[in-house]
């Protein structure tokens, strides 16, 4: 079986978020760019059955949409246990080019599962798989938050509302997963690093495909207000402020 | 020149942070209150393969460089020193000798093992009269033909009890002073060993340092490490490795107190502003980031000049002097920043003050360092 997980390159969950350009760019002076958390967890869950179930998946090749300053993150993947990456030479404009790109590579290779996170952590559009599903006419299952292989038939779990959804599937197939596939990402092994020198790390230029969107800006939520502390003993302060102050009863 | 990590060397930097700020914050500071070794945690930095980090691959080790060491070592040691000197101890005292100056059967027999994780080892030099002054070696290794019988007592051993291989440095020619004395690959469950109890220490109190006891120890001729007579020059070579790595875990425990002091100073308020407005604080705080940005420099040059196979024995001496030091100074101002919380255990850092000390001591005190960098400038 031969899996492709679609990993995005972001900042690191705890950067400072500025922006440049009035207000229409992204600074990306000092960030440290890590895996998408949810691609990350895709990758894990992956290599977790590759391992304890010997036989089962035959490759874990990684894709990113990105320039040349993505590598380190790529080299990340593959040192973690990826067997290979593709890099898709360009810079990732918006989800439907992202998309795009992907289809194309599923097109010209036969995977099994291709697996994206649900969203990406940085512009969260949560579009991917879905994209992609309708590009390539294949069926994909959202949500996921766990997946077994068992004899080559593939059992998903879903979260719904008040429980859980089974879902079995038919190969291939496109699962969009969510936090719940795997406990906690890898930490790379010195051996895992020193091999991810070694690992095929293919980059191809992108396909033509326009650009259907444009930044037009980005604002920051409002600071969040000083916390205001009430003695224990005074509720009636309390319940004037909540009432008149936060209108909140 | 070049001050930019290579690809490899930063991954190696963010795994020691992940696996130290995953795996070992949470219970630090109960470990180090009950004496609790990290048996499990160990097992798990071995798995990664940060116990064998620089040794070849071909005997299962990680092949990396020593800067990466350097920075592996610092993020460690940022959480848990009881941990990081595990990891030094492993490194750069047991696993870098018998892969420089071992025999192929030895590596094959001992190295393997080590610097895969799936062993640990320990190095015992120091003795009840023989710290600071390494020639006076009191523990015997007798040659008796086709083995050695090794009597006497040392000292203030790491991994004393957790280690499966030991090396002992030990007289074998008295006559001959230092130049009798020998380096033995010792198995931990010979005959005739016995440990002392798990000492009491102020600081990285769950690494497990123990007495060991040699009585009537017989070890095989073929585990003596180099020639005949060659075991103090080996352990002097040895630690000059091995103050890079207490060098860079006093550098990590300097680094660890300054964040979390950095980080205090932007969250705790006094006179109507963040206590980091108050210049006093900041300055301390400046201060602090160029000691610690000096003592960087002075592990990584050394480790790089180890990469480069050339002489670093006067450089990982100002490096663990310097490194250690400045420890010191800097885990007591993070305290002080911190006021009355920093002395309490919750805040970390009078732990981190603990540990700094021990750097001060260990694999060489700061006045043994001055020795080897004195002397160096009259040649």
């Amino acid at each position: 079986m031969k899996i492709l997980i679609c990993i995005s390159n972001v900042p690191d969950t705890t950067t400072k978020i500025k922006f440049v350009n009035n207000n229409t760019a992204f600074d990306n002076a000092g960030v440290q760019w890590i895996i998408n958390p949810w691609d990350e967890l895709a990758l894990t869950r992956a290599l977790d059955i590759k391992d304890a179930q010997p036989g089962t998946i035959d490759n874990i090749t990684v894709v990113n949409v990105g320039l040349a300053d993505t590598e380190p993150t790529i080299r990340k993947a593959l040192a973690i246990g990826a067997d290979g990456a593709i890099r898709v030479n360009a810079e990732p404009k918006d989800t439907f080019f992202v998309a795009s790109q992907i289809a194309e590579i599923v097109r010209k290779d036969a995977f099994d599962i291709v697996i994206c996170g649900i969203e990406s952590s940085d512009y969260n559009g949560a579009a991917l798989g879905g994209m992609l599903s309708e590009m390539l006419g294949m069926p994909s299952v959202s949500a996921v938050s766990n997946l077994e292989i068992t004899n080559g038939a593939v059992e998903l779990k879903r979260e719904i509302d008040g429980g859980q959804e089974t879902v079995l599937t038919q190969l291939p197939f496109i699962a969009v997963i969510q936090k719940g596939i795997a406990k906690d990402p890898r930490i790379p092994s010195m051996r895992g690093i020193m091999s991810a020198k070694g690992k095929p790390l293919q980059v191809v230029e992108p396909t033509a495909v326009d650009s259907l969107t444009e930044f037009i800006g980005f604002e920051l939520p409002k600071p969040k207000a000083a916390c205001r502390k009430i003695d224990a003993e005074n509720v009636k302060e309390l319940v004037d402020l909540l009432h008149n102050e936060a209108k909140l009863i | 020149m070049n001050f930019e990590y290579t690809e490899e060397q930063k991954m190696i930097q963010q795994a020691a942070k992940d696996f130290a700020e995953r795996e070992l914050l949470g219970d630090v500071i109960e470990r180090d209150e009950k004496s609790e070794f990290p048996t499990e945690h160990v097992k798990k930095l071995a798995e990664l393969g940060f116990l064998g980090m620089m040794t070849d691959p071909k005997y299962d080790g990680g092949g990396m460089d020593t800067v990466s060491y350097v920075l592996a070592m610092e993020e460690i040691s940022k959480i848990d020193s009881s941990v990081a000197v595990v990891m030094s101890v492993c490194n750069s005292l047991v696993i870098w000798g018998i892969e420089t100056y071992g025999t192929e059967e030895q590596k094959q027999k001992y190295l393997r093992p080590l610097a895969s994780g799936k062993k640990i080892g320990a190095f015992l030099l120091s003795e009840p009269e023989a710290g600071s002054d390494a020639t006076s070696q009191r523990t015997t290794a007798e040659d008796k033909g086709d083995y050695y019988l090794v009597n006497g007592t040392k000292n203030w051993i790491t991994n004393g009890n957790s280690a499966s291989t030991y090396i002992v440095i030990a007289q074998t020619n008295p006559e001959k002073k230092h130049k009798g004395i020998n380096a033995l690959i010792v198995d931990k469950d010979s005959p005739g060993i016995t440990l002392g109890p798990h000492e009491n220490k102020m600081g990285m109190r769950s690494s497990d340092t123990h007495s060991v006891m040699f009585n009537d120890v017989k070890v095989p001729k073929e585990n003596r490490l180099g020639d005949d007579g060659f075991g103090f020059s080996f352990a002097m070579k040895t630690l000059e490795g091995g103050r890079i790595g207490i060098a860079a875990q006093a550098l990590g425990i300097a680094s660890g107190a300054f964040e979390r002091a950095l980080k205090y100073s932007l969250e705790r308020k006094a006179f109507g502003t963040e206590i980091f407005n108050h210049q006093h604080v900041a300055f301390k705080l400046s201060d602090m980031a160029v000691m610690i940005e000096n003592g960087r420099n002075l592990c990584l040059k050394a480790a790089w000049l180890k990469d480069q196979h050339l002489p670093y024995g006067v450089a990982s001496a100002m490096a663990k002097q310097y490194c250690a030091d400045m420890a010191m100074h800097i885990t007591t101002e993070a305290v002080q920043i911190h006021g009355g919380y920093g002395y309490v255990k919750e805040y970390h850092v009078e732990r981190l003050m603990r540990e700094a000390k021990l750097t001060q001591i260990y694999e060489g005190t700061s006045e043994i360092q001055k020795i080897v960098i004195s002397r160096s400038l009259l040649k």
